[in-house]
This record gives C-alpha cells, sequence and structure tokens, in this order.
C-alpha cells in the first residue's frame, strides 16, 4: 500500500527535498504551519502565504496553496494588496527576521498599525541565513556574526514588542521546539481577526549557533529547553533576547480591535459598495483569555 | 458589481490628473495603492474619493515600494490596479516593477513627471524619466509605455495602458509630467458601452492541467486569480513553465527570452504614433508628452516659412517605433527632438535613423515648457 504522510497534501512534493540544512528549525516551523492549518479548518483554495527572500522566504515555494514568494522585505505590501482585492482569502506572510524587519521593517509597523487582517508568521534565527551568517536586526549584543566580527554593537529590536506597540492584535512568541504550543498559536492566530503576529526563535547551526560557539542543532534545542520561560501576557517591553540567558515565550498580546477593513466599512456606510459580507467575524468568538503557563 | 453609473460620460472640465482617474475607473480599476508625492498627488486625492463610489480599494501605502507591491498583489487577488507617483517615487518603485516584469502581472504605474534629479522642482515639468522607465530595473527585460500630451490623451491613454497590461501580461507605464497632469481643459468621457476593454487571460485549463507559464501562442501564459482553486506558485526568481524556481541558464535563457520576445514579437501590435505630414517632409519633429504639444507652434511657424515639416507624436515610446523612424529617416534631411531632458528618446531616434538624416536634439533642464524659437531654429538648421 502506497500511503502519504498526512501533511504531503499541503506540500508541493515536487519541490521536495528542500534546501535548508541539518539542524535548521524552519523545517520544524513549516510542519508545525501545515499542522496548525490542517487543524484550523480553513479551506486550503482560500489560503495565500506570501514569502519574501530568505532561508525563511523559501517557504511560499515548498506549500501546496496559492504561494507568491515576491521581494526582499515585501511580502507584507504584496499580501495587503492580495487582501484587500479580495478578503475572503486568508493571508499568510511567512519569512525571516531580516527580510520582514530589517528592509521589510516599515511594512511591519504599517501594517500593523492599520490592523490589517493577516497573519505574520517570523522565524527569527538572529542573522541572514541564505547569505552566509551576516547580523541583522535581531541579533543580540555582543553575538558574532560574518559582519560583526567584533561582536555586535548594535541594539536589537524586539519583535514582539515592536509589534505590539504598532497596534497588532495577537503577538505571541515560541521556539521552534516547543511544537505544541507554536501549533495552538498558529491556530489562534489564523483565525484572530486582525495582525497577528507569530515570532519563532530558531536555530541555525550551520551560521549564526557556529559562530557563536553555541554548538549543534540539538545542542540548541537543549538550550531553548534549559532557558525558555513560558510567560503568557508578558509586557512585550520585558522580553527581549540576549546572547544567553532566558527566552521569555507565550502569548503576550490578544486583543479586540477593529481592522482596516472594519473601519473603511464604518467611515463609508452604505456608501461602500465592496465584497463587506465576508468580513463578518466569525460565529464562534475566539477566546481572548490568557491561559495560565502550564496550559 | 459594476454598474452604468461608474463611468461618467459626458464632458468635464478636468485636469489631466483628474482625467486619469477617471480614465482608470473607465478602464475597469478598482484597486489604487499610492503614496503622496506632487505633482501626482491628485491622481491619488479623486481615487480616494472616487473608487468607494465604485466598489473599488484605495489605500494610502507608507511608501511607493509598498504601494508598488500592494497592486502586485492585488492584481493576483483579482483586480485592475494603478498607482500613480512622480521623481522619486518613480525611483523606488522600480525594485518591484521588475517584480512585476518577473511575474507577469498586470497593472498600471502613472508618472507624473517632474524636474530632476532628486528632489529636484516637484511642482515643475520636466521630462527626465523616460530612459528610466525603459530601463529602471535591474536586468534585462521588456516594458510599454505611453505619454500623453493633453488631460483627453490622459484619460485615453489609461485606458489603453490597461488593455497593454491585460493583453501582454506586463506592467504598463503612462509617462505623464506635470504639464500635461496639472493643465486643466475638456475631457470628453464616452458611454460606458463604447469603451473597449481587455479583460483577463484567466486559465482555460482545469487547475490540474494549470502551469502558470506555459504560453499561448502570442507568447502571453495564462493568469490564475489567487483563492480559484488553481494552487499556483509565483516568484520572482526564475522560474521554469511551472513557476517553480530553477536557477540556471537555460531556466534564464528560455524565461527571460520569451519576456524579452513576447514584447519584441508583438511589437506591431503595440506601437502607436500620430503623424501628421510625415510623408514627403524634410524635417520631422519627433516629440512626446507636453512637448509634442509645444512643437505645434514652432511647426505652425516652420511652414509658414515654406520647410515642409511633419510631426511624429509618440503615443507608445515604449517599444520604440524603430522601423517607422528608419523608414522616415531614408525620405527626409533631419530629424528634430525637443524633450524636457538633456537627450533621452533623441537617442533611440539617432540611433534608428542609422546616420540616414541627421538628428537635433532640442534639450531642456526642466522647469518650464520649450521656448518655440528655439524649436524652430532646430527646424530650421534640420531643413538646411
Amino acid at each position: 500500500m502506497n500511503e502519504r504522510h498526512p501533511k504531503d497534501e499541503m506540500l508541493r512534493e515536487d519541490r521536495i527535498p528542500h534546501i535548508w540544512c541539518s539542524g535548521c528549525g524552519l523545517g520544524t516551523c513549516l510542519a508545525a504551519f501545515i499542522s496548525a492549518v490542517q487543524d484550523s479548518g480553513i479551506p486550503r483554495e482560500k489560503m495565500c502565504v506570501v514569502s519574501g527572500i530568505g532561508c525563511t522566504g523559501r517557504v511560499a515555494g515548498y506549500l501546496n496553496v496559492d504561494s507568491f514568494h515576491t521581494t526582499h522585505g515585501r511580502a507584507i505590501p504584496f499580501a495587503a494588496g492580495l487582501h484587500l482585492a479580495n478578503p475572503s482569502l486568508k493571508i499568510v506572510v511567512f519569512s525571516g527576521d531580516g527580510d520582514l524587519i530589517a528592509i521589510g521593517g516599515n511594512h511591519f509597523i504599517h501594517s500593523a498599525r492599520r490592523n490589517l487582517d493577516m497573519t505574520v508568521i517570523c522565524v527569527n534565527n538572529f542573522n541572514y541565513g541564505m547569505t552566509g551568517g551576516q547580523g541583522g536586526p535581531t541579533t543580540p549584543l555582543g553575538s558574532r556574526t560574518t559582519t560583526t566580527p567584533y561582536g555586535n554593537f548594535e541594539f536589537p529590536f524586539s519583535i514582539p514588542y515592536l509589534a505590539a506597540a504598532s497596534g497588532a492584535s495577537y503577538v505571541a512568541r515560541w521556539t521552534a521546539l516547543d511544537t505544541r504550543r507554536l501549533i495552538k498559536s498558529m491556530g489562534e492566530a489564523l483565525h484572530k481577526r486582525g495582525f497577528s503576529v507569530v515570532e519563532i526563535i530558531s536555530p541555525c547551526p550551520t551560521l549564526y549557533n557556529r559562530l557563536n560557539k553555541q554548538g549543534s542543532g540539538l545542542d540548541v534545542l537543549k538550550r531553548y529547553q534549559r532557558d525558555t520561560v513560558i510567560q503568557h501576557g508578558a509586557d512585550p517591553s520585558k522580553v527581549a533576547i540576549e546572547k544567553e540567558g532566558k527566552i521569555i515565550v507565550g502569548k503576550f498580546v490578544d486583543i479586540e480591535r477593529p481592522t482596516f477593513l472594519d473601519l473603511v466599512k464604518e467611515r463609508l456606510g452604505d456608501k461602500f459598495k465592496g465584497p463587506w459580507e465576508k468580513l463578518e467575524p466569525p460565529e464562534v468568538p475566539l477566546e481572548v483569555t490568557i491561559p495560565s503557563a502550564d496550559e | 458589481m459594476e454598474s452604468e453609473s461608474d463611468v461618467l460620460a459626458g464632458e468635464h472640465f478636468l485636469s489631466g490628473n483628474e482625467a486619469c482617474a477617471e480614465g482608470a475607473i473607465a478602464a475597469g480599476c478598482r484597486f489604487f495603492a499610492g503614496y503622496p508625492i506632487t505633482p501626482s498627488t491628485e491622481v491619488a486625492e479623486h481615487l480616494a474619493e472616487r473608487l468607494p463610489e465604485v466598489g473599488g480599494i484605495f489605500v494610502q501605502m507608507e511608501d511607493e515600494i509598498a504601494s508598488m507591491n500592494a497592486i502586485l498583489g492585488a492584481a493576483w487577488g483579482g483586480k485592475k490596479t494603478m498607482t500613480a507617483t512622480s521623481g522619486p517615487g518613480f525611483s523606488l518603485m522600480m525594485e518591484n516593477l521588475g517584480l512585476g516584469v518577473m511575474t507577469e502581472t498586470p497593472c498600471v504605474l502613472v508618472n507624473v513627471q517632474r524636474g530632476g534629479p532628486s528632489t529636484g522642482l516637484p511642482t515643475l515639468v520636466g521630462q527626465g524619466d523616460m530612459m528610466q522607465a525603459r530601463w529602471g530595473s535591474h536586468g534585462p527585460y521588456e516594458i510599454i509605455a505611453l505619454s500623453p500630451s493633453s488631460p483627453q490623451e490622459f484619460f485615453d491613454f489609461t485606458i489603453k495602458a490597461f488593455n497593454l497590461s491585460e493583453q501582454w501580461r506586463v506592467p504598463v507605464l503612462v509617462m505623464a509630467d506635470e504639464v500635461v497632469g496639472h493643465m486643466t481643459e475638456k475631457v470628453t468621457i464616452p458611454e460606458q458601452d463604447s469603451i473597449n476593454l481587455v479583460a483577463r487571460r484567466t486559465p482555460r485549463v482545469s487547475p490540474e492541467k494549470y502551469r502558470p507559464y506555459e504560453p499561448d501562442e502570442d507568447l502571453v501564459p495564462q493568469m490564475a486569480i489567487a483563492g480559484t482553486g488553481y494552487r499556483m506558485h509565483i516568484t520572482g526568481l526564475t522560474h521554469d513553465r511551472k513557476g517553480y524556481p530553477v536557477i540556471n541558464e537555460e531556466a534564464q535563457g528560455e524565461l527571460v527570452q520569451r519576456l524579452v520576445d513576447k514584447i519584441r514579437r508583438n511589437r506591431n501590435k503595440i506601437i502607436e504614433y500620430q503623424e501628421d505630414m510625415c510623408d514627403g517632409a524634410d524635417v520631422i519633429v519627433c516629440s512626446y508628452g507636453i512637448s509634442a504639444r509645444t512643437s505645434l507652434l514652432p511647426i505652425e511657424k516652420a511652414r509658414d516659412e515654406g520647410i515642409k515639416v511633419g510631426l511624429l507624436k509618440l503615443v507608445v515610446v515604449w517599444p520604440f517605433p524603430e522601423e517607422r523612424i528608419d523608414r522616415l529617416a531614408g525620405n527626409c534631411k533631419g530629424f528634430v527632438v525637443p524633450e524636457i531632458n538633456f537627450g533621452q528618446i533623441s537617442l533611440e531616434v539617432e540611433r534608428c535613423a542609422h546616420g540616414k538624416a541627421k538628428v537635433i536634439q532640442v534639450p531642456h533642464a526642466g522647469g518650464g515648457i520649450h521656448d518655440p524659437e528655439k524649436v524652430l531654429e532646430a527646424i530650421r538648421r534640420a531643413a538646411a
């Protein structure tokens, strides 16, 4: 009997094997995302995944949905166009820290400000992997990268803090180790109306972790196991990540806030002729409570 | 969704920029993303008011990079889309104009040209972006660009731009200028029924058989719309007919050759110009945009002086009418090319004249239109 893996239906099998290194966290992130989508009940035909450029940017190419691999940093505005052209689509941006937070940083904060109804999954491995391990906007102070040979002397962005301050409706962070909570969180983000952000802390054993003598991919996962602290509802201004030490994860923001299109509809009133019937909130409102740490 | 009232048929007194916006609506544009910039802003302002009335979406993005990307995304979402900008904004759009070319995304980019370089003359005219329109994004490619000389043409050519864009699946540029954008004149908007529109070439095959970059006979592939079950992959990387990235010389050769050929081989269906008394002329004034219009007075004066002068006004600037220039060059003494830059289209005329006729450029740094005397003087020299 020719058995297929239950996740195969979501993959472009003729594109496998993927390009990611052994020990990289991206395979885990992709598998978690597929599980979240399969659990979500969202029709596959209505899902669009948009990526930028970089290792994480390759995700779009492996998913068997309408998928768009755009230019560096520009996944979010491209996704904004898709969303506004057809609000019945479920839009997911899946990209890396350099793509979304450095070159695409302006698009990230402004789309959060507008509360565009989309999910952004940002895999943060603290460096530019595709181009060979350069420092980026989330590289912790003191870290070695190929462009910070004396140790990084720039303060990094903390993605949850940036997202929350910019107006995101949902902000969570997990590591690539904690797939159970990650899958659940991705599911919440997919069902959240508004701009939802899930940051995934992920190993880059070929570059960032090697350059910083943090061992193999497995060693990095062991560090996550040791250093991760779940703090749902933590103040996003207090979850910065340093080169060593604890990594605070959890759901930090889950608020109700009108989306861009909610406000367009409100302002235009009867004048508007758009496809608004598809924009009503889901029948079963999702929980907006902060779960306990042991959930 | 669209009602007859969407098109404001009748005679109006409109600025070029407003006419452009109405042209977009008449062409079926239902998504505009832009960023304020002088002297194109009125296009955005007008559409911010008008698009909601016709079931469209207007969104002001955080910059021109985002605007260009948003119109590409919205095109894949099934809408006819446009952005409008000028000078510095045009430069910012070049990156993703290339994404539009590579992914064969129909959309319209309007550039109301102003004086440059850099911030230059935000409120005053220039025509210095004509070569940027041709070559501004990196890599080898072909593009389509039009240039209106009046508000009426700004309306008409915007519709034409949407049609060319859908037909050839390439971003189309409308290269207006500040004078045409801000000039206010009578604009006749026809009844919706009498406006010919090119519909998107959506797949004629089932999702199982669909390959996003399998070209039709005219080298243009069929375009699936997101959310319709085709599960396509679209990438700015060099890709095969399935749309999958392939990083090698053969794939590049096949794809980029086709992207270039689909414009070059179909150029006679794309190229458009207007001629006035070019047959038998000793001198041909070749121009576009406001400079074509300001050439009318010196041409009239030269004719009064007994010089046989023709006007070749470019409607479609890119692709360039190489064969026509070549033929005309064999039968005239010289070309005069007035343009508000230091030689862009004049270089093309020179290239296509193949040394058979002299080419006199009439440059202008920008900030104003040509002094008719200078164009007249050039006509006299060309006739000598």
